[in-house]
């Protein structure tokens, strides 16, 4: 299953650079979301993938049945997606502004402006 | 968009999604649930009475600025974090004061962490409300 | 007190969270946001005092230990950044009453300033490195939206590209948090230190890398650093002066930070790669810097040029020259932040900052062009102003290493500087006014322009006289750096 995954994870990044590279504004974001996308499978993966219990302490006991997932990557992915859920919104309505400005989705057409 | 259906079937979900929201804020300490979670189905719940019957209604059943929540939420989340300090632990330390049992969802007790995710929720609504204003205002200019 | 660690990021919030309740009353709004900059000012100076009385000051959010917890750590270079922006984050609001129309204030100036600000002092002070991610994040977000407030058409374009250039480096940093986490277990910044101090295998090295990138994007290194002349000169005066300060600083703090606790387990790879980088940011920051004729534009390359020397200190690895870095830093900050501040000054007398449409301003303004003199002889590193001595103490480092090209290539780029300087002079003070220039009435700078620009350029001065000052407490710094063990304790110790 990692091993899987490791190939998603790398073709992933591997098609957000891709797109990233391209002159469109609208390839420009889905490339910056599916990076994002491509970083939490990453620290989901590489925190080691259990299938267990939850990481809850029951009652009386001391530490958490073994073998429980851990749950800290999880906080972190939430973390993270809540991030870029916010950087992408605001990204979306700036490109949504430049195209209108610039009236074609073209990124070289933002070098000219800035001169 | 003028519906009769969505808007027959927005007064029904609204009130209903808002008292859930609750919910989910309040036993959000031990279960799943809380502030965040709590705070999106609050804003969904807003934002579809503004689908159903025009943003500025839901403006109008927000009451306040979007900004205002925001503002009351962070000074919430700030300030959860200084009563433990009152009492010479390190900030955002946990202090829960006084339970009282409830007939549906056990005992409530309040405590900095209940301020902290009430804080959240404020935050969360004021930030999705204020997007989706925001987007939709400027769909209807241009 | 331990508590001094909270209020530089308790400060900023609630000062935020009172803006947005005040409503849309302009006056309220400033008298809150004026307030709050010079709590949070006063905050970094008690910080600094505490931490110099009581040595690292350690505080375990939520009482839950470390490496469990997040912890805030704040040493003397932790406070004295701290102290620095709490600094300029004063004079800039100063600033920005005279220079922020009303209309960006409606939309949110002041609290997202001081979101800004949190975000910086956050980044300071944190002892973990996600948490460090969070921070950066919510500085960054802040700046995205500043940068792009406004809505100019400018503006736009420039926050498309640094919005861009930064969701990249936070997505590598992010890569890197992912895999020390995977190979460690850890993220607290003082447990990965214990961790992987004198580790040289393949997977530190990996995650050194791309935090290389990821600090390297955000603090303006050779080669990805084309973002910032692209956005820094879009929006108002106020906006890029804090940008130049204080966001660059957070990616030089960033990389002091993993560099001398985490990464030293391989000096023979990372360390002359710092050494190159710097070099080669150095050169092109100012070589750029020759072909602008815009003054934030000009400015803007020397920030990246200016980069280099601070990294170049870290290169070097040695007490001597990370004091030299810290001295610069905090030399380059208010320096920098002085020279924006002019140049929103000289924007508002002639309405442009082309350096082909200005002209015959010392005639109009002659105490202008003295304080314009200050910081930039001062970044160009003439005595006795506060640039010498930096650049000084960087050099004698460096020429004790024998880093003779390094050394070289410092020395000519100040030169370079120095020239960038004179033409500044000389266009906008000096030379008669062009006859196409645009209209313009003849008016008075506001006191409240000058208030920060004539402080900073006194602390300037004051630093250039009494050097010794800064050097000692930058030189301790530097050995608390140097001396991981310190941190490691503050941060690992049980509390009692």
């Amino acid at each position: 299953m990692e091993t899987l995954l490791a190939f998603v994870i790398g073709g992933l990044y591997a098609t957000s650079f891709y797109l990233m590279l391209r002159r469109s504004i609208v390839k420009l974001v889905l490339g910056l979301m599916i990076f994002s996308q491509a970083v939490n499978l990453l620290i989901f993966t590489t925190a080691r993938l259990t299938r267990g219990n939850t990481p809850i302490i029951p009652e009386g006991a001391a530490a958490p049945l073994e073998p429980f997932a851990d749950p800290l990557p999880q906080a972190l992915i939430l973390t993270a997606i809540v991030i870029a859920f916010g950087v992408l919104a605001f990204s979306l309505a700036l490109m949504r502004r430049a195209h209108a400005g610039l009236g074609t989705d073209d990124l070289d057409k933002l070098q000219e402006g800035e001169q | 968009m003028d519906s009769l259906l969505l808007r027959t079937a927005a007064r029904i979900i609204v009130p209903v999604q808002l008292l859930w929201s609750v919910y989910l804020l309040v036993r959000g300490h031990n279960e799943p649930g809380g502030g965040f979670i709590g705070g999106l189905l609050a804003a969904g719940a807003i934002i579809l009475h503004g689908i159903a019957n025009g943003m500025p209604a839901a403006r109008q059943l927000l009451r306040v600025r979007p900004q205002t929540l925001i503002g009351l939420g962070i000074a919430a989340a700030g300030l959860s974090g200084v009563i433990p300090m009152l009492a010479g632990l390190p900030y955002l330390t946990g202090v829960w004061g006084f339970g009282f049992p409830t007939l549906v969802a056990g005992t409530l007790k309040f405590g900095s962490p209940l301020l902290f995710d009430v804080a959240v929720y404020l935050v969360v609504t004021g930030v999705g409300t204020l997007l989706i204003f925001a987007a939709a205002e400027d769909g209807e200019e241009g | 007190m331990k508590s001094a660690l909270i209020f530089p990021i308790l400060i900023p919030v609630l000062t935020a969270a009172a803006c947005l309740l005040s409503g849309p009353n302009r006056t309220v709004q400033r008298a809150i946001s004026m307030t709050g900059a010079a709590l949070l000012f006063l905050a970094g100076i008690w910080l600094l005092r505490e931490v110099h009385t009581a040595g690292i000051i350690v505080v375990q959010l939520g009482n839950w230990p470390a490496p469990f917890g997040i912890t805030l750590v704040a040493d003397y270079l932790a406070a004295v950044m701290v102290a620095v922006s709490g600094f300029v984050g004063f004079a800039v609001a100063i600033f920005a009453l005279a220079d922020v129309d009303a209309g960006r204030e409606r939309f949110g100036f002041h609290p997202l300033y001081h979101v800004l600000l949190m975000g910086v002092c956050g980044a300071f002070l944190t002892g973990d490195l996600f948490n460090l991610f969070v921070w950066i994040e919510v500085m960054l977000m802040a700046s995205f939206v500043l940068l792009a407030l406004g809505g100019e058409r400018a503006q736009i374009e420039g926050a498309v590209k640094y919005l861009t250039l930064n969701f990249i480096a936070s997505g590598l940093f992010l890569t890197a948090i992912g895999i020390i986490y995977g190979a460690t277990g850890t993220l607290n910044i003082a447990d990965l230190a214990v961790r992987l101090r004198d580790e040289s295998t393949a997977v530190p090295l990996a995650a050194a890398m791309l935090l290389l990138g990821a600090f390297g994007i955000k603090a303006g290194l050779f080669p990805l650093f084309f973002w910032l002349p692209a956005s820094y000169h879009t929006p108002p005066v106020a906006v890029s002066a804090v940008f130049a300060g204080l966001l660059t600083k957070v990616g030089v703090y960033a990389l002091i930070r993993v560099f001398t606790l985490i990464f030293t387990g391989m000096p023979e790879i990372t360390h002359p790669l710092l050494i190159w980088l710097s070099v080669l940011t150095m050169i092109t920051g100012v070589l750029g810097a020759a072909a602008q004729y815009e003054i934030r534009r000009v400015l803007s390359f020397h920030i990246i040029s200016q980069i280099g020397y601070m990294t170049l200190g870290l290169g070097f690895f040695t007490v001597a020259a990370i004091g030299a870095s810290v001295f610069y830093i905090i030399h380059h900050i208010i320096v920098k932040t002085n020279l924006f501040l002019i140049a929103g000054a000289i924007r508002y007398a002639r309405g442009t900052n082309e350096l082909k449409q200005l002209g015959g301003l010392y005639r109009d303004y002659p105490w202008l062009g003295v304080l314009f003199l200050i910081p930039a002889l001062s970044l160009g590193g003439v005595p006795p102003l506060s640039g010498f001595f930096a650049k000084l103490a960087l050099i004698t480092a460096g020429l004790s290493l024998a880093q003779w090209v390094a050394v070289t290539v410092a020395l000519a780029v100040g030169l370079l500087t120095l020239f960038s300087m004179t033409k500044i002079w000389a266009e906008a003070f000096w030379k008669a006014e062009p006859a196409d220039a645009p209209p313009h009435p003849k008016k008075a700078v506001p006191v409240l322009m000058l208030i920060p620009i004539c402080t900073m350029a006194t602390v300037t001065v004051l630093i250039g006289i009494f050097p010794s000052v800064l050097l000692d407490f930058s030189n301790a710094a530097a050995a608390q750096i140097m001396n991981p063990q310190l941190y490691i304790d503050a941060v690992l110790r049980p509390t009692p």
